[in-house]
């Protein structure tokens, strides 16, 4: 162990090379020179392929700028174990630094380098010892799963002291948000974090109108300490209402406005669940429902959806809570929908890995399993009580209001998801943003606790907003071209829910945030998000009117398993070639061809009308995205160890071999191409199956 | 009555080529004068018929139920069929063995053309031209096929060029109890080695089911008697399990009112995607060896003509790029399908519909579809043809106004003289404006051998064809619009930029010429 100050830190590349010139101290020369040689090869790369190497920073790479680099634990001969193959394990270092765990594998031939944040760690284990030296088994929260095995059973457990510490940070200062300085000016800084203003957004639903205002009520946050400042409530309660609707509601969440439905003046709202207990009533808060409903006067009546299941509720009672009583508000409907509560989403969850996690399953075991878990249960009640809300605003003409108990998680799910399937605003990048920062940041979903981003209560840690991220997903499979984004958006901020490497997702409400001076002293990430667009847009996304309001069909089939976040860090299971990839790499050539074809245009100004077409010379265009390397390598598909092709010669090593081979030979072409012919050949990759082809 | 049947008939091909499958399991209700007829097709779409008029209605129904239950193949809508296209190819004579051979014979000598079979005589079930290894004269193979369950001796299912590797493809070796051998047969076997290699048997059934098919006669290559090879057991379910499990799954298809649970406890239980595991998993072994090991391969499980085909193919879909093309999978389908003697009409007959017990119904055919299926949806780059190609072979594979499924081997289908009295079916689809709808936008030839996982995790029901009829398709057709469009564009630009980039050049070479000209004139001066 060793402090390490470093001084001017321009990129993470640079910081890296000091990390590398650091360690070449401590006799690390091989490493180094190793990676002088990976910075070298990402250049070689973007050459040809800026989608795959995007890819690989993403996936292996996930490298978060660190502030500084203070001090560096290491430890030689480690070994990371592939949890589904049985190819040899990899040997090399293991890094520890003030953010991340770093693992260098120096037995590969092209340097590989597994970045674990330390915010990401969920648990730590140390396993029984065997022979090969001492099992550590790190389980992340995006769901990353480690398995090193450390030669020194004293520095497994040095190791696995630190990470205890430095996964579960005590004081929120601690965190990677507060240390994070991407070199950015303040007054950027500032305008990051006004990028998003809810203001507009309740302009755009004609906010405030007739009957729906914005009010300051809570600026002091006397009406509800986990609401933000400002609320819009309907325009026809007066202050006394609210006050006294709040001292009938859990944690005096009263009902707010979610979402304002423009076409028909019907609105989502959502609240905590009323302290009725067995028989108590609160006449401001029947005036409370009574204003919202009379804010929709296309309809007599308005839902209130209770999303818990009935038992759930009706046990509330007793503890003088509960729900809405039909008798005592005016032309409500009440309904219960079914969803689980925290505990048991977050016992799902953790079935649900143990399935991703069981090595070699058979079929049978992987079905019964995710339908033992429950996952997509709970995930299709979550998207069956949106599409209520949805259908009952558009096709009913009905007011909404929903609660759970405190009306800060399944509520949140139920009306963002409401909220996304209504409006395409929602489903475009400003919108997604729009919507977490408003209905899960804003209205106050405890992401500290849910996330467990400091040492806590780890019964209050749930998977509530990786349902939602998953049911948007769900969405995205049903309704490919209407999402602005992609599959990646989602993991990143998915990602960043945990990472506390911006400060949006700290503390549980709006207030904390300003008690931890979040707005003051970290980084927004929606603008750090927006530079990336451009790998993060969906390709086929047909604009903000070619779709209005979502159907989705929620039958069980509807619903996947989703490999992409659960495996996601196994990239033996996923699509070798990604059709994602390949469309995006093709809108970057489009622009590349389009400049072209002005440039050649001015040259040519002769020339018009349509252009011969070389239907041969066309078959071959392609992106060179869609191939990696893994096309070349097979899976285990014994279901034990290789016995069965194990007569003598070792499947792995030749495996290796011919694998680095073709690399090689691959690289070889597509430099060779590149020389030959520049602008012709960038487009026109077709050289890359190691086949250079002549034209 | 006649002429009420033939109004029906026609009725029915226009409904047919609408929906190009027959239907044909139906079951009436009724209810007041208007009655109901339910029409269960093979592409496991469900019809409703609302007809007024009780006897109407019972006319109908019973009309169908004949008309969808012929004695005689030579009655089948192939044999009525006439195509309203032109003809540019003939399918019939798209795909000669003999055509075929002449690519192999440009690359090794090792192997020869054998007529053995010509008059079915050998194997029923054979081609009457099969390849053979060169060393192995037709004597021995007689004697082999002796040996070989329904005279399916070892023959050449695919030579590898890489590395010149071969799998073979026959049927059980009859060692019964005794377990006798046959000399020929391992001299025949052993002429697919190279010198000091060793080969892998793959067999397709348990370990214990082939000892058990000792009993039957049957069995399995003895160690003692072939020390070269090394055989492997992998379990595919036979036909009528796999039957059953079709009609489970899509059972639970259809059903909508199940809960999330009951729906994968149902998956689950269908067993389905269990068996696209093992059969692909069995495939990748094949490959494997051939690929990576570099030993030569033989596959059989009893008769060599199920699962040893869906291996034997799906193996070659791997290891050879020309499979994933049109052409070539059409090319794959005739010589490891049809001419290989897959049962079609018994395995095809009726679908998952069917209510009575089919002896020999087994979706074999279509399970190898799905593993394809499942192989592209890993490499959505590599393969020429799109999913739609897929359900399309699907439905004519079950019911189809073309001739090529007809029969269950080259010898039915020559005394049903289908070449000369039905359409092939690649005769249609093998038009250029057919075509068109099959091509995968995203493709680009790819000479790699392509590993696919099966991992359950990467395996997924195949929607296009259990869900087709019980959701809408409209946004992820349109999904598939957008993205022909996009790459449909980009080749467009590149066409414009490539086309003046060329008369650019074109156009300075001939300034060129032209100062050249001048320097000459001018020095002639």
């Amino acid at each position: 162990m060793w402090a390490l100050q470093s001084k001017g830190k321009n990129s993470w590349i640079e910081e890296r090379k000091q990390l590398g010139r650091a360690l070449s101290h401590k006799q690390c020369h091989v490493q180094y020179n190793h990676h002088l040689e990976f910075s070298r090869g990402c250049q070689r790369l973007t050459n040809h392929r800026p989608r795959q190497l995007a890819r690989l920073q993403r996936s292996v790479l996930p490298a978060y700028p660190s502030e500084r680099v203070e001090y560096t634990q290491l430890v030689e001969n480690v070994k990371l174990l592939d949890r589904y193959t049985n190819r040899r394990a990899a040997s090399g270092t293991l890094y520890l630094t003030a953010t991340h765990l770093i693992y260098v594998d120096a037995s590969a031939e092209v340097r590989k380098e597994t970045w674990i944040l330390h915010h990401h760690i969920a648990t730590v284990e140390k396993l029984p010892l065997t022979t090969a030296g001492c099992p550590l088994l790190i389980h992340c929260k995006n769901f990353h799963v480690a398995h090193f095995v450390i030669g020194q059973e004293r520095d497994c457990h040095e190791v696995y002291t630190s990470l205890l510490k430095l996964s579960q940070p005590v004081k929120p200062e601690e965190l990677y948000a507060f240390s994070y300085n991407p070199k950015m000016s303040k007054d950027n800084r500032e305008i990051g974090w006004k990028l998003i203003d809810l203001k507009v957004d309740y302009q755009r639903m004609g906010i405030p109108n007739d009957y729906w205002e914005i009010t300051d009520l809570n600026k002091d946050y006397e009406v509800c300490s986990t609401y933000p400042p400002e609320i819009v409530v309907p325009r026809a309660a007066s202050k006394a209402t609210v006050i006294g609707s709040s001292r009938f509601r859990s944690r005096g969440r009263i009902p707010v406005l979610s979402y304002l439905y423009k076409e028909n003046n019907a609105a989502i709202c959502r609240c905590s669940q009323p302290l009725s207990g067995f028989s108590a009533r609160c006449l401001e808060d029947e005036q409370m429902l009574q204003a919202i409903r009379e804010a929709n006067p296309g309809s007599p009546f308005m839902y209130v959806v209770d999303t818990r299941p009935k038992l759930n509720a009706m046990a509330n009672r007793a503890a003088g809570k509960g729900y809405e009583n039909e008798d005592n508000y005016d032309n409500i409907r009440f309904k219960f929908i079914g969803i689980e509560n925290i505990h048991v989403m977050r016992n799902s969850l953790q079935k649900l890995l143990e399935v991703c996690e069981t090595k070699s399953p058979s079929m049978s075991d992987f079905l019964t399993g995710l339908e033992n878990s429950g996952w997509l249960r709970h995930i299709k009640a979550v998207m069956d009580a949106s599409v209520f809300l949805a259908k009952a605003v558009k096709d009913e003409k009905a007011s909404v209001l929903v609660h759970c108990s405190d009306g800060w998680d399944r509520t949140a799910q139920v009306c963002s998801l409401a909220s996304l399937l209504l409006d395409p605003f929602y489903r475009t990048f400003k919108g997604f943003m729009v919507l977490i920062e408003k209905e899960w940041i804003a209205m106050g979903h405890k992401f500290s606790h849910r996330c467990g981003h400091l040492d806590g209560d780890p019964k209050e840690v749930s998977p509530v907003f990786t349902q939602f991220i998953e049911c948007v997903w769900q969405l995205m499979q049903q309704f490919p071209c209407t999402f602005e984004f992609n599959e990646h958006f989602l993991l990143e901020i998915h990602d960043h829910v945990y990472s506390c490497q911006f400060g949006n997702f700290l503390g549980t409400c709006h207030k904390e945030r300003e008690d931890l001076k979040i707005f003051e002293k970290t980084h927004s990430l929606w603008p750090f998000l927006l530079q990336k667009k451009q790998e993060l847009r969906n390709p086929l996304y047909r604009g903000f009117t070619a779709y209005k309001e979502l159907q989705p069909n929620t039958l069980p089939f509807s619903f996947q398993f989703w490999c992409g976040m659960y495996n996601r860090f196994d990239k033996g299971m996923h699509p070798k070639q990604c059709v994602l990839d390949h469309l995006l790499s093709c809108m970057n050539q489009k622009i590349k061809l389009e400049d072209n074809a002005s440039e050649l245009e001015n040259k040519l100004p002769f020339l018009d009308g349509p252009l011969p077409s070389e239907a041969c010379y066309l078959s071959k265009v392609g992106c060179a995205a869609s191939k990696t390397s893994m096309l070349n390598t097979p899976q285990d598909y014994q279901g034990e160890p290789p016995a069965v092709l194990s007569n003598g010669i070792s499947v792995g090593d030749a495996n290796v071999t011919s694998d680095v081979e073709q690399k090689n030979k691959e690289n070889l072409a597509n430099r060779r191409d590149l020389h030959r012919n520049d602008s012709v050949d960038v487009l026109n990759s077709e050289a890359k199956d190691g086949k250079p082809q002549h034209h | 009555t006649l002429p009420f049947n033939s109004h029906l008939l026609l009725f029915l091909t226009s409904f047919l080529a609408a929906a190009s499958s027959s239907f044909f399991m139906s079951c009436s209700r009724f209810l007041g004068s208007v009655g109901t007829i339910i029409i269960k097709c093979k592409d496991l779409r469900i019809i409703q018929l609302d007809i007024p008029g009780m006897e109407e209605c019972l006319n109908i129904a019973s009309s169908i139920e004949a008309l969808s239950t012929l004695d005689s193949v030579t009655l089948m809508y192939p044999f009525f069929y006439r195509p309203m296209f032109e003809i540019v190819e003939d399918g019939w004579s798209a795909f000669l063995p003999e055509k075929e051979f002449e690519v192999l014979s440009s690359v090794t000598d090792e192997w020869r053309l054998s007529y053995i079979n010509k008059d079915f005589s050998i194997c029923p079930s054979y081609p009457p031209v099969v390849i053979v290894p060169r060393s192995i004269d037709d004597e021995t193979l007689q004697k082999v096929a002796v040996y070989r369950h329904g005279g399916r001796f070892p023959v050449l299912s695919y030579y590898h060029k890489k590395n010149g590797m071969v799998m073979m493809r026959s049927s059980q070796p009859l060692t019964g109890t005794n377990g006798r051998r046959c000399k020929e047969d391992e001299k025949l076997v052993n002429a697919t080695l190279r010198p000091g290699k060793r080969g892998y048997i793959i067999d397709t059934r348990s370990l214990n089911a082939a000892q058990q098919a000792r009993a039957k006669g049957g069995g399995f290559e003895q160690e003692v008697y072939y020390p070269q090879w090394r055989r492997i057991h992998r379990c595919i379910e036979r036909f009528n399990i796999l039957q059953e499990s079709l009609i489970k799954l899509v059972e639970a298809c259809n059903d909508q009112s199940h809960n999330m649970d009951r729906w994968l406890s149902k998956l689950e239980a269908s067993n389905w995607m269990t068996y696209i595991k093992e059969i692909l998993t069995a495939a990748c072994l094949a490959a494997q060896c051939i690929d990576r090991e570099g030993a030569s391969v033989l596959v059989h499980g009893t008769e060599g003509t199920d699962s040893t085909l869906q291996v034997t193919s799906l193996a070659q879909i791997i290891l050879d790029p020309d499979c994933r093309t049109i052409q070539g999978f059409e090319s794959l389908l005739v010589r490891e399908w049809l001419q290989a003697g897959h049962p079609f009409q018994q395995r095809c007959a009726q679908s998952a519909y069917s209510n009575s017990k089919q002896k020999f119904e087994a979706p074999v055919f279509l399970l190898f579809l799905d593993c394809v299926w499942q192989i592209l949806h890993q490499f959505p780059c590599s393969f020429e043809f799109n999913e739609h190609f897929l359900v399309t072979l699907f439905e004519h594979a079950y019911a189809s106004q073309f001739g090529t499924f007809l029969g269950n081997n080259e010898n039915e289908r020559s005394k049903l003289k289908l070449q000369q009295k039905t359409m092939s079916l690649w005769s249609w689809v093998n038009q250029p404006e057919e075509l068109k709808n099959f091509q995968n936008p995203l493709f680009e030839a790819n000479s790699l051998v392509i590993w696919p996982s099966v991992a359950p995790q990467s395996l997924q029901l195949w929607e296009g064809v259990f869900l087709r009829w019980n959701r809408p398709s409209r946004f992820l057709d349109e999904a598939e619009e957008e993205m022909r469009r996009i790459i449909d564009y980009n080749r467009f630009l590149l066409d414009k930029v490539n086309s003046m980039r060329k008369q650019i050049m074109q156009t300075e070479t001939e300034d060129g010429m032209d100062r050249m000209q001048e320097v000459d004139s001018a020095a002639n001066v």
